[in-house]
């Protein structure tokens, strides 16, 4: 017995080190324009201002904050295949960690530990490196703890029980003033100011984008090589098999609840990362920041670029904040300027987005830069759809 | 011991419905098994409690001497007892080494660190298992689809390599639902021939679920009949041939085929 195969056989599970070749150069060229060019005198104001108004440096970190998130989610959504609605949960507790080991919040204790404040300065001051290790792990922690009871249920259920806890863990720090008699998150006044990067030659203070970029760029790097060797592994391996086939998987001796929780501590890890690298980004943590539309945002993110694959989250990622964040009133600005209109661009931001998201799934399920599998399956509806009307028309 | 596995007096209930009433079951080592019976008789509700899928609600479980009643799917799995399923179950868009691969999970031992850092020792780990992999792969005849997606393969070699799949288990049990099911009739003599093979070749006890009477008189050793969830026949092929109870079951009783 044969089998005429569509395409030629090749092992997409290889694994490959280009990429970091490409990354590079292409993190470089970006370090190069933000850090070195933009300061340079010699510049034309026309290509600064160009650039000021269309990518500021603050909105390329930002985005880049966003790719790291994104592609934490896109360990549990795109490769395990479980709907998480409330991943802004880990972005929140991330956040927090910054907040609470590299600020003077804890004022009545003085904890210094390679920090970058002086030694005198009262709060926890721990090094920025090791707080977003730190973080990290305080996510995964609170991954397994929120997995544990959550993960028994099934896809839509899933779904809205994350939803919930999306949804909770956010209002707790919101209403953190007084938590049990504690103040644990400042509440509604946010923890303002947390300490400086400590780079070697000097502390990153909040202007520094071009540092920070390089730093952001350096974590992004990390977690596009955790997510491209996990998945060529054999936890990779287990969390596609539980995609395709829960039952199955399990019937091939994969323990589905170790599993999925390992999915969800992974992707909560990117989540801390995220979460202390954004509050180092905007010198602050603010509870209001943490809102269900992100957890909403980053799901879109993932599913626009290309559930499962890490290039396409981050084109994914990338392109919706910047568009959320700059380019939609950039583009307003510019608009108004040649026509002498007045239109308020960046309200339309989620009409815009609806309207992407129902060309998206009309016209490329498979997202921007899809999965190489997935291609495969989205489009098989069409060609027997074609065939259908073709006999049809016979 | 010369069983592999012991079911004794197992009931399966859903709701008031009994689906397998009290059926007493053994596997004995290196032989083919099959357990048959008309649509609706029970037997693939059988086969999940085997592997764990459903508890029953009463009997027990012994397999290598140890009970494994209690024991999840996934235990089930990893210690020895693997199966294919009725209606092909395969991760479709993974390639077929893959789909040998994740079977291996519980035999592997990387953990996230040293995946992550691929460990002289996790490189070694997975290359020994895509050796192994390719070696079943072949071994059933599919060993030119290494890399292709196991949804692309076409229907039998999506059944043999389903078959390679529960034997990257290294199981001591496999557990065949309706292998042949679609297959035409040379297919199926040449299924015959690997079941054969299989069980003399390897270490392994073959129990099967099937319809087509040509294949499970030709391989099994035993044949078990079930019928509306109780066990009404067990013997050898000849016997059971001549078994009136099982004609009646299959054919209906002659009195009412008279009325």
């Amino acid at each position: 017995m044969t089998t005429t195969a569509p395409v030629k056989p090749q092992n997409v599970t290889r694994s490959n080190r280009k990429w970091i070749i490409g990354y590079s150069i292409a993190g470089a060229i970006l370090y190069v324009v933000y850090q070195f060019l933009l300061n340079w005198e010699g510049l034309p104001i026309g290509i600064y201002d160009a650039i000021y108004r269309w990518m500021p440096p603050a909105a390329v970190n930002e985005s880049l904050v966003y790719v790291i998130m994104a592609l934490g989610l896109n360990i549990v959504v795109g490769y395990a295949g479980l709907l998480d609605l409330g991943y802004v949960a880990f972005w929140a507790i991330g956040g927090y960690c910054a907040g609470w080991f590299m600020s003077e919040f804890f004022y009545f204790l003085k904890i210094h530990f390679f920090g970058s404040v002086p030694a005198e300065a009262p709060g926890i001051h721990i090094n920025f490196w090791l707080v977003l290790i730190i973080g990290g792990f305080v996510c995964a922690l609170f991954g397994v703890l929120i997995g544990a009871p959550t993960l028994r249920l099934k896809s839509d259920y899933l779904a809205l029980v994350t939803l919930g806890f999306g949804e909770i863990i956010p209002q707790v720090f919101f209403n953190g003033e007084n938590f049990f008699g504690f103040n644990i998150s400042n509440g509604t006044k946010g923890i303002v100011q947390v300490d400086p990067i400590p780079v070697g030659v000097k502390n990153l203070g909040p202007f520094d984008f071009g540092w920070k970029l390089l730093i952001f760029l350096f974590l992004t790097a990390v977690m596009v090589f955790i997510s491209l060797r996990l998945r060529r592994g054999r936890l990779g391996r287990a969390w596609l098999a539980i995609r395709e086939d829960e039952l199955a998987a399990s019937m091939m001796g994969v323990p589905l609840m170790r599993t999925k929780l390992l999915s969800y501590a992974v992707g909560a890890f990117a989540g801390g990362l995220g979460g202390v690298a954004f509050a180092t980004h905007v010198n602050g943590v603010y509870a209001e920041r943490f809102n269900f539309a992100i957890s909403i945002f980053l799901l879109a993110m993932v599913v626009l670029g290309g559930m499962g694959n890490v290039w396409g989250v981050i084109l994914g990622a990338f392109v919706l904040s910047w568009v959320n964040g700059n380019g939609l009133s950039a583009f307003g600005a510019f608009y108004n300027d040649r026509f002498g209109t007045d239109v308020d661009f960046a309200s339309f931001t989620f009409l815009l987005f609806g309207l992407v998201l129902i060309l998206m799934m009309l016209f490329r399920r498979e997202g921007l830069l899809p999965e190489s599998r997935l291609k495969l399956v989205l489009h098989e509806g069409d060609i027997d759809e074609e065939d259908a009307s073709r006999k049809k028309a016979k | 011991m010369s069983n592999v596995l012991e079911a004794k007096n197992i009931s399966v209930a859903f709701g008031g419905l009994l689906a397998v009433n009290e059926v007493n079951f053994d596997i004995p080592k290196g032989k083919v098994v099959s357990l048959i019976g008309p649509n609706g008789a029970g037997k693939t509700t059988f086969f999940n409690v085997l592997t764990g899928l459903y508890k029953p609600s009463a009997g027990t479980i012994d397999f290598d001497g140890k009970d494994i009643t209690d024991l999840a799917p996934h235990k089930i799995a990893s210690i020895g007892i693997a199966r294919t399923f009725q209606n092909i179950r395969l991760f479709g868009l993974m390639t077929a080494q893959e789909n040998l691969l994740v079977a291996m999970h519980s035999k592997l031992k990387s953990g996230i660190t040293s995946t992550i850092l691929r460990t002289p020792k996790q490189r070694r780990e997975e290359s020994e298992a895509e050796d192994k992999a390719q070696y079943l792969l072949d071994y059933v005849g599919v060993g030119k689809w290494t890399y292709e997606f196991a949804r692309n393969l076409s229907y039998g070699d999506q059944r043999r390599l389903e078959v390679a799949r529960a034997l990257a288990l290294d199981p001591k049990v496999l557990l065949l639902d309706e292998p042949t099911a679609g297959m035409n009739p040379q297919e199926s003599g040449v299924f015959i021939e690997f079941v054969k093979r299989l069980v003399s070749e390897k270490d392994i006890s073959v129990m099967l679920i099937e319809h087509d009477m040509k294949v499970v008189m030709s391989v099994s050793e035993r044949i078990t009949v079930l019928d509306q969830g109780e066990k009404i026949a067990e013997g050898t092929p000849d016997q059971i041939k001549s078994n009136a109870r099982v004609i009646e079951a299959y054919l209906g009783k002659a009195k009412e085929a008279k009325a």
